[in-house]
């Protein structure tokens, strides 16, 4: 049975000055995977995702989910950034944040009312942070908002997630539970996709996974690419992962 | 009685300012200019923008000399618009430069700033060389004249501020997401281009209608002091704004009266004085992120974990004897850090200790206190 692609790259070509930071990417992402993105610092990670959801502009190429321009299935679609790319001292609430997820389907203009709100407390209880609603974010602790930012896509009720880093700096107990709903999004038959940098853990959190270090090396089911010959190609060094202990 | 004395004169200055025009024109405009710049204040502090303001305001100094060139005119609406036009052209250059080149932002504000305020200079310069009788004046737009203010400034201002207002309860939420996560905001579909420069000329309008007042030099305190003390105060943006907008008009109201009262000072330097105490006062004086009480608090946590750390060395020992009483020699404390004497006072007072000569002893209160203590410190950790 052949499975549908949620996603697909083609020729995609992302430079910030003169150097290219992706190039040529082609790349299609089976619905209902859980994917990583390896590849070393610089390799263009993060920047895959933002030119995907159009947050960067390509040079060439394009994007489209489940067959269409991203445009038109942004509903489809939530982005978890990196933590360290806000100002956690922002005037705001734990709450208030995940409320954010709601303002895509809103619109212009509308306010959130009582069932935005309901969305959003559901959002923050299944990420274990219900407790802590009305808690200013500063004074939460760096796993505490990671779990918000995802509680706050969690809300956009979207069938593709996409998720830069979400376990930098977040303790053994936030990654497990992350890692808990990322695999049950994946169960529900949605799509996840995370940079990730731990390369011991690929083979326990995902089932997917990309290669990319400027171009794209591989991309495929864990169990058949994720070997020390991709790696090595990644990361340009001789690299052995013991993962077939 | 100077109590009394004083009352006397506030309502006599109350009087004064109901029934006397210039004053009460002034008291007005400078009351609704500090209003919507501590409101728009805001936004730009929470960007980290703080010396857009500046920008801002220097890059409008040649659009005001341009326009009195063009139309040999003075009325302070024409020349405004001049500055409007050339604070906007210096704002969208800034944009420019930081997003096309790989300036920082600092660097691109710092050109513009300066480059725009040069040009401006240079042409204040030029004028005041013409044979004209008209040019006289011009240079009040440096610190500002709150004096030459009259009614039809006042409305307009009054007018911008509604509307500004008004597009601030509309957009509330596009602006808070913009502010908070630009990214983001751009992936739920917000053309988060449009709302920045909805948010930028609303700062660059206030900014222009406040230099007539203030004046180009000191118009980015306006933006940024009541902002900065509101922060201190809150942690909700809606209150924020609204804080910023209080302290921005009592500035120009407090600003206004000391200045009328003290004959010869400067409105605007007053002004932005005033709204500088606010900032002590809030830096200072604020109960969450205050800097006294944060001291405050940090003492107290202090002297609590040196007791603490005391009562459950004591515990230890007490704990090997039999008699959980049993005097020990105070010597034996003074090889361990968290001991002082005002410690050992503390824990006399709180009846968990008792000195007999050169000795200590443990209470049963202070047994039970510090067994306590310990349990709940292991039940922290799990």
């Amino acid at each position: 049975m052949k499975q549908k692609t949620a996603v697909q790259v083609d020729d995609l070509t992302v430079a910030y000055n003169y150097k290219p930071v992706l190039w040529d990417i082609d790349l299609e992402i089976p619905e209902g995977v859980l994917m990583a993105i390896v590849g070393p610092n610089g390799a263009g990670k993060s920047t895959l995702i933002k030119a995907i959801l159009g947050i960067l502009k390509p040079i060439a190429g394009s994007v489209s989910i489940y067959g269409k321009p991203y445009e038109v299935q942004r509903k489809q679609v939530a982005y978890v950034p990196q933590k360290g790319s806000v100002d956690w001292d922002f005037p705001t609430t734990a709450l208030d944040v995940v409320m954010m997820g709601t303002y895509g389907s809103l619109g212009w203009i509308k306010r959130p009312r009582q069932k935005e709100k309901k969305a959003a407390l559901e959002a923050l209880e299944k990420v274990g942070m219900l407790p802590f609603k009305n808690r200013q974010i500063s004074q939460l602790s760096g796993g505490q908002q990671q779990r918000i930012f995802l509680a706050r896509a969690l809300v956009q009720d979207a069938s593709i997630y996409f998720m830069d880093e979400p376990f930098q700096g977040v303790d053994a107990t936030t990654e497990i539970a992350i890692i808990n709903i990322l695999k049950e999004l994946r169960k529900a038959g949605k799509t996840v996709v995370v940079v990730h940098h731990d390369l011991q853990t690929v083979p326990e959190y995902f089932d997917w996974v990309t290669f990319l270090n400027v171009k794209k090396i591989a991309t495929g089911p864990v169990k058949d690419i994720f070997n020390d010959d991709n790696l090595t190609k990644t990361y340009g060094i001789n690299y052995k992962v013991s993962i077939q202990e | 009685m100077i109590k009394n004395e004083l009352l006397i004169e506030l309502t006599e200055y109350i009087e004064l300012v109901i029934n006397d025009y210039t004053l009460r024109t002034i008291t007005l405009g400078t009351a609704i200019l500090g209003a919507v710049t501590g409101m728009l204040g805001s936004f730009a502090v929470l960007r980290k923008q703080s010396l857009l303001g500046d920008a801002i305001s220097h890059a409008a100094l040649p659009g005001i000399a341009i326009a009195f060139l063009i139309t040999g005119a003075k009325d302070s609406n024409t020349l405004l618009l001049g500055a409007l036009v050339s604070g906007l052209l210096g704002t969208f250059w800034i944009r420019g430069i930081i997003t096309k080149t790989h300036l920082k932002s600092d660097t691109a504000l710092g050109l513009i700033l300066s480059l725009f305020f040069g040009f401006g200079m240079l042409l204040l310069t030029f004028i005041q060389k013409q044979p004209n009788a008209n040019q006289a004046g011009l240079d009040k737009y440096l610190f500002g004249q709150a004096a030459t203010l009259v009614e039809s400034d006042v409305w307009m201002m009054a007018i911008v501020t509604g509307v500004c207002l008004f597009v601030l309860l509309l957009f509330w939420k596009e602006f808070k997401i913009l502010l908070f996560d630009k990214d983001y905001a751009k992936t739920l579909g917000f053309n988060t281009k449009t709302i920045d420069i909805l948010i930028t000329s609303f700062i660059v309008l206030a900014i222009v209608l406040g230099l007539q007042t203030v004046g180009v030099v000191l118009m980015s305190a306006m933006l940024l002091a009541p902002a900065a003390a509101a922060r201190q105060w809150t942690n909700s943006l809606s209150k924020m704004v609204l804080l910023a907008a209080v302290f921005g008009a009592f500035s120009g109201v407090f600003g206004t009266a000391i200045s009328a009262s003290q004959n010869n000072l400067s409105t605007g330097p007053v002004i932005v004085i005033v709204a500088a105490v606010f900032v002590f006062v809030s830096f200072v004086f604020s109960p969450s992120r205050g800097l006294l009480f944060k001291q405050i608090r940090f003492i107290k946590n202090r002297r609590d974990l040196q007791l603490h750390k005391t009562l459950a060395f004591m515990y230890h020992i007490a704990e090997t004897h039999d008699n959980i009483s049993h005097p020990h020699e105070i010597k034996i404390l003074n090889n361990f850090q968290g001991y002082t004497k005002s410690t050992l006072k503390n824990l006399v007072e709180k009846n968990y200790v008792t000195i007999e000569g050169t000795t200590w002893s443990l209470t049963q209160k202070g047994f039970n206190s510090a067994a306590n203590l310990y349990n709940q410190l292991s039940k922290k950790d799990e």
